[in-house]
């Protein structure tokens, strides 16, 4: 089956992930926090019935944290350990995998994280794939 | 026939019947005559048999087929049960059991059962060295009709209205040819003269022609013995009619006195002697019940779960919108779901009965095996408890038990030099209180060397000399559960076999339950494991910290306070407060969960439990009381400090459940 990624974004920066990963795309509800966690968990969310945990993307992949706009949105993912969501500032679009290329990270950028795999370059757009179970790696044993 | 349909069937059956199996051994064991229970174990043996044959499971079907003719042969009287028999009875009770646990793992259940066998069939053989037994008319004996409770009654009110009861033994020509049609016309004539209530075997038996020679009836009617002979005598190929008067069973409360009688014993030197102090019937009297899925109950506690949600969001629009109708009709919805509630809770609750059933047995073999006179009490086995936890229970309770037969309980010699009686006392008791469930295993032996558990902790790094002088008798013995630790002198077959402690209390925190020691120098030991109740559904005090709700589960509420800020004393960097004459240490749940703290003249104080240890929790604002849904927090938030899960209030919103036992643990 053709690839597709969930794309958004957080400031300047696109980041796709694997639509097949991606359960549902929320508008921000109210999220109670919890205390003693790592920094960028922004609590659990009742999504449905289900308890689920939150993180802040931005401050996870080290953005400064704003507050959240008419746009802000969760996007919650299926994971290993269970559902889980992440904000970001915006949600774009579905983008195929006819519509990019993609290409290696640079040795660098690869040292320096695990959450990102590749970069997907189109013609009108450029993004950074990111594998949301790496994301959610450390708060396990936070 | 695709036999994997049935294999669940079969192994919850096999388990009811190695249990009742099980238990009436040790009854017999105690006392060799009584006829109700060697038919009880005659019986599940039977049905065992017939069941594997089915299935095809051909060690358990010859097993129990020895084990069936051995007790026939007791119970028909023509040879007298032995310690011996009794013995391979238990040996065979057990293989048994290692069958169908091998089958219910996916194994064949097969098993070398032919030493069992053989020994059974030595007892069988005995059979014609004890021929003159047997020639005394089978039939002299004074036989009861063992009946169900229904067909109690029925006698009893037939005997009320000035009917006889009769157990009529109906014994056929050793050449009968038409048996079927014989039995057909004995009935028949039996019908005319009264009414026919049981027949052993039952008549779809009879019909089909299972039984040797002869049967057995029971009869109410207002004839006369010589009438009913005459009339059954009248059948040709009848042999010999034998008509005795049934006595109706005396009431169970009755019964159960007599079966503690110790005269009754005649084997007072058993190592293991049951005691059922609860005073409940012995012999166990089967409700009617249906197999459900778990699956399906799972789904129904779901389903209500998300209805409880939605009744407290139900009741908070109610209050706003303030209409008497709809406040009235909400009322009526929450007496009703409280109903509903305490009925679907109870059908995962089972009694904890299955679990224990398997401890006298255990006990047995064991304290035989260390050499140790051991009489085991059980209380409160009817006590219930949520399915998963009954599950789960077993294994750190043989852990537990076994470690008490083992190293609790002194050795005799040691129980003499101590003026102790040889017989050491090992209870095992199951009680409610509260939301909570508690199980105890108290053994009066020599109580744990605290000094000693200290000594190896320190030798093993477990904690250093600083934090060791400060423990106090009852932590040095909870010591016992930390990880690595095993104290056993010499490693035995059965406890010290590396897995310690640490994986019972690792086994009893997950079902979200907790693990006490109480012991005492010289006069004995108590294990406490605290265990909710139910796993989901429970009441809590709803306070708010700041902006932020939470909820604290009332079990482990003592009282709410309100406390004065000059009420509240310093000691040693601490904050306490005197709460009924006892210094008890105060806890800013604010500063706990990283908010800030605030300075009052007075605070709302709620003071909880955990074992021993009071705490005062201080919270900036008392919400009440509500019955809440307990949820995961999910794999990636386990383990957060002082928060057992969380729940969904009637707005939507997620609180979060402290977890108090955690808080005062430290």
């Amino acid at each position: 089956m053709e690839q597709k990624w969930v794309v958004f974004q957080l400031e300047e920066n696109a980041y796709g992930i694997d639509v097949q990963s991606v359960r549902s795309i929320e508008r921000v509800i109210p999220i109670t926090r919890i205390p003693n966690a790592a920094s960028y968990v922004k609590g659990v969310i009742n999504l449905r019935g289900v308890v689920t945990p939150v993180i802040d993307l931005r401050t996870r992949l080290g953005f400064d944290s704003i507050e959240e706009t008419e746009e802000t949105r969760i996007i919650i993912a299926t994971l290993e350990h269970g559902d889980a969501g992440f904000i970001v500032d915006r949600a774009n679009e579905v983008v195929e995998a006819t519509d990019v290329r993609i290409e290696p990270l640079t040795d660098q950028k690869q040292e320096e994280t695990t959450y990102l795999t590749a970069i997907a370059k189109g013609e009108e757009q450029l993004f950074s794939l990111l594998e949301p179970n790496r994301l959610f790696e450390e708060i396990i044993h936070a | 026939m695709d036999l994997n349909e049935y294999l669940g069937l079969f192994l919850d059956e096999s388990i009811e019947h190695l249990q009742a199996i099980n238990s009436s051994l040790l009854i017999f064991e105690q006392r060799l005559d009584d006829e109700a229970v060697i038919d009880q174990i005659f019986r599940s043996a039977h049905t065992l048999k017939g069941m594997s044959g089915t299935m095809g499971y051909d060690a358990i079907a010859d097993l129990t087929h020895e084990m069936e003719s051995a007790l026939d042969l007791v119970r028909s009287k023509t040879q007298p049960a032995t310690p011996d028999l009794i013995d391979v009875l238990f040996v065979a009770a057990e293989q048994l059991e290692t069958m169908v646990e091998d089958i219910s793992q996916g194994g064949t259940g097969k098993l070398d059962v032919a030493t069992t066998v053989v020994r059974l069939k030595q007892f069988i053989q005995k059979d014609g060295e004890t021929d003159k037994v047997a020639a005394n008319p089978v039939v002299s004996v004074i036989k009861n009709f063992e009946c169900d409770v229904y067909s109690e009654s029925v006698v009893r009110q037939s005997m009320a209205s000035g009917y006889q009861a009769y157990v009529i033994t109906v014994e056929l020509s050793a050449d009968v040819i038409l048996k079927a049609a014989r039995v057909y016309m004995v009935f028949d004539r039996l019908q005319n003269l009264g009414d026919v209530i049981l027949s052993n075997p039952t008549s779809d038996e009879l019909e089909q022609e299972q039984f040797e020679t002869s049967f057995d009836v029971l009869f109410v009617t207002m004839k006369s013995e010589q009438e009913i002979q005459e009339g059954i005598k009248a059948v040709s190929e009848v042999a010999q009619v034998l008509i005795q008067p049934f006595e109706v069973p005396v009431e169970p409360v009755a019964a159960a006195a007599t079966l503690l009688e110790p005269t009754d014993n005649p084997l007072n030197k058993k190592p293991v002697e049951t005691v059922d102090a609860s005073g409940e019937a012995q012999t166990p009297i089967a409700a009617k019940t249906i197999r459900v899925n778990l699956e399906r109950i799972d789904r129904l506690m779901n389903l209500f779960e998300e209805f409880i949600i939605d009744r407290g969001r139900l009741e908070r629009i109610a209050a706003e919108v303030g209409s008497s109708d709809l406040t009235e009709t909400v009322e009526r919805i929450k007496r009703g779901t409280n109903e509903l509630q305490s009925l679907v809770l109870t059908l995962r609750m089972m009694p904890i009965e299955q679990v224990f059933n398997r401890f006298p047995r255990m006990v047995r073999s064991v304290s035989k095996d260390v050499g140790k006179n051991i009489k085991l009490h059980i209380t409160g086995a009817e006590t219930e408890l949520d399915r998963t936890v009954i599950d789960e229970i077993g294994d750190p309770l043989v852990h537990l038990i076994r470690n008490a037969v083992d190293h609790g309980i002194e050795s005799k010699t040691d129980r003499i030099l101590a003026g102790k009686a040889v017989e050491g006392n090992l209870s095992l008791r199951a009680y409610h209180s509260g939301n909570r469930v508690f199980i105890e295993i108290e053994d009066d032996g020599a109580g744990i060397n605290h000094e000693r558990v200290t000594k190896i902790a320190l030798e093993k790094g477990l904690l250093t000399e600083e934090e060791a002088a400060l423990l106090t008798p009852e932590e040095a013995a909870m010591l016992l559960f930390a990880p690595g630790f095993s104290t056993a002198e010499t490693v035995t077959d059965l406890s010290g076999r590396g897995v310690g402690l640490d994986v019972v209390k690792s086994k009893i925190e997950s079902l979200g339950g907790e693990v006490f020691v109480e012991t005492k120098r010289g006069e004995g030991t108590i294990f406490r494991i605290s265990l909710p109740l139910t796993l989901s559904i429970i009441s809590a005090m709803l306070v708010k910290l700041g902006q932020e709700t939470y909820a604290i589960p009332l079990t482990a509420i003592i009282e709410t306070t309100s406390l004065k800020q000059e009420a509240i004393l310093q000691a040693h960097r601490e904050k306490v407060f005197d709460f009924r004459g006892q210094l008890v240490p105060l806890i800013s749940l604010n500063q706990v969960y990283g908010l800030p703290q605030v300075e009052a003249d007075a605070y709302s104080v709620v003071v909880v439990r955990s074992g021993e240890k009071l705490a005062g929790l201080i919270v900036s604002e008392l919400i009440g009381q509500q019955e809440i849904v307990m949820k995961p927090l999910g794999s990636y938030l386990e383990g957060i400090r002082a928060i057992s899960g969380a729940t969904i209030l009637g707005d939507g919103q997620v609180a979060l459940i402290i977890d108090s036992n955690a808080l005062l643990r430290k």
